[in-house]
């Protein structure tokens, strides 16, 4: 299975990847014009309540042209994907570029809503099971990055973390579990830790004794080490 | 099959990427899904109201005030409600403090996720391949893009968000600035230095 959003590590420490170039402080979204309208209206269509975040980035994830698509083109077209998959737009008005003028749907967010929806955001932590992990214990995650509900499904365990062993640094409670929200199988709330990772476990040798990298775990993706 | 337009209806729409968002726009605007003044509404707030300097806000105060700093620490959500700072993509936060034996850096390998409420848009780099690609892997080199060079025996500890918590890196206070209250300070505090790929500026720079 291809997941090329799963970037962490990809290029071997070679410097395929080449080098990150930093923008001046303050504000600097857009380095297209059309950014600025990709990024408004996939905010407002977000708005439309008909995806969970999970469904969202997995929709982006599934992209067969993810790797050749940027970011705001993975954006668009899988906010086209998402509208088309819940029938709020249809193919043909795709193809066409226009649709039969309607008035505004109860559904879309209005501008007076804006900036309460914005500020209120959307917690994710849920009632669930009591957490099996304590603060300091050694952990091991699983050892294939693969959702275990959905062949070929969404997961948040990079495979550069898969099978690693690390220890448990802060436990945030239950929070929604995006392997089965992200395919419409619920919220099924676990419990959701960090573990932070020896830089020398996950790369085989690290830039320097001591480094670590930290990822946000949840409780299936673990066992006891 | 590369364009399935079954599975993939978004391979229908213009080439171009300007005249697809120009389409889908057009479309959701005209079947009533999309408000033009809500997207205008969601701009400006991310434009003028929501960014960099809010985090800046909160360190600077962080710095200023040692019973501020424990509370942020300790829960920095319920610190941020006090300063009126609340919001999509930051219902979780934890802030990391930087100190002479560790250095924090944030990255989401996976996708992009970035504390809005107190940095806004992240900028192109945090979004990029490379730095998604690299910064869990070779932090100090990546570092060394930003012009950043660690003191020996400083370790680093990068943060990788994989989940719905979102991080804020406490930036260590820069010296020669005793004394300073917090809004001397805000300036000192540049958007990278919260997210850990640089550090503050030096306080000769803000006199």
């Amino acid at each position: 299975m291809t997941r090329p959003h799963d970037m962490g590590g990809g290029d071997g420490g070679r410097g395929d990847a080449g080098p990150v170039l930093p923008t001046p402080d303050g504000f600097s979204p857009y380095d297209q014009p059309w950014h600025r309208m990709a990024l408004g209206l996939t905010l407002a269509a977000g708005g439309l309540g008909a995806w969970t975040i999970d469904e969202s980035r997995h929709a982006r994830e599934k992209l067969p042209d993810y790797a050749r698509l940027g970011y705001y083109e993975k954006w668009l077209a899988a906010l086209a994907d998402l509208l088309v998959a819940r029938g709020l737009v249809t193919p043909g008005e795709l193809a066409a570029g226009l649709a039969a003028p309607a008035s505004l749907s109860s559904r879309a967010l209005t501008a007076d809503r804006v900036a309460g929806v914005l500020a209120l955001g959307a917690p994710y932590v849920r009632p669930g099971p009591a957490p099996a992990f304590a603060l300091g214990q050694r952990v091991q995650t699983r050892a294939i990055a693969e959702n275990a509900f959905t062949p070929g499904g969404h997961i948040r365990l990079p495979a550069y973390a898969a099978g690693k062993c690390g220890r448990v640094i802060l436990s945030h409670g239950s929070h929604v579990f995006p392997d089965r929200n992200a395919h419409g199988q619920g919220e099924a709330a676990e419990p959701l830790y960090t573990v932070a990772f020896r830089a020398a476990d996950l790369w085989g040798a690290a830039e320097d004794t001591g480094d670590e990298v930290t990822l946000d775990l949840w409780q299936s993706y673990l066992c006891a080490a | 099959m590369p364009h399935d337009h079954h599975d993939h209806p978004h391979s229908l729409l213009p080439s171009d990427p300007a005249l697809r968002v120009k389409a889908l726009e057009s479309i959701l605007v005209a079947k009533g899904l999309v408000d033009p003044a809500a997207i205008e509404a969601i701009l400006d707030t991310y434009e003028t109201r929501v960014g960099p300097h809010l985090g800046a806000s909160v360190v600077a105060r962080a710095w200023a005030e040692p019973d501020f700093r424990a509370r942020l620490l300790a829960d920095a959500n319920a610190a941020m409600r006090e300063m009126g700072i609340t919001g999509r993509q930051g219902e979780h936060v934890v802030v990391v403090e930087n100190t002479v034996a560790t250095h924090n850096m944030v990255v989401c390998t996976l996708c992009s996720c970035y504390p809005w409420p107190l940095l806004g848009i992240p900028p192109a780099w945090y979004k990029s391949d490379a730095y998604r690609t690299r910064a869990v892997r070779e932090p100090r080199k990546v570092l060394a893009d930003f012009g950043v060079t660690l003191p020996k025996g400083q370790t680093v500890r990068v943060w990788d968000s994989t989940a719905e918590v979102r991080y804020l890196v406490l930036p260590m206070r820069p010296a020669g600035t005793d004394g300073w209250n917090a809004a001397r300070l805000q300036p000192l505090v540049s958007r990278d230095s919260m997210i850990g790929t640089g550090l503050p500026h030096a306080p000769d720079r803000a006199a």
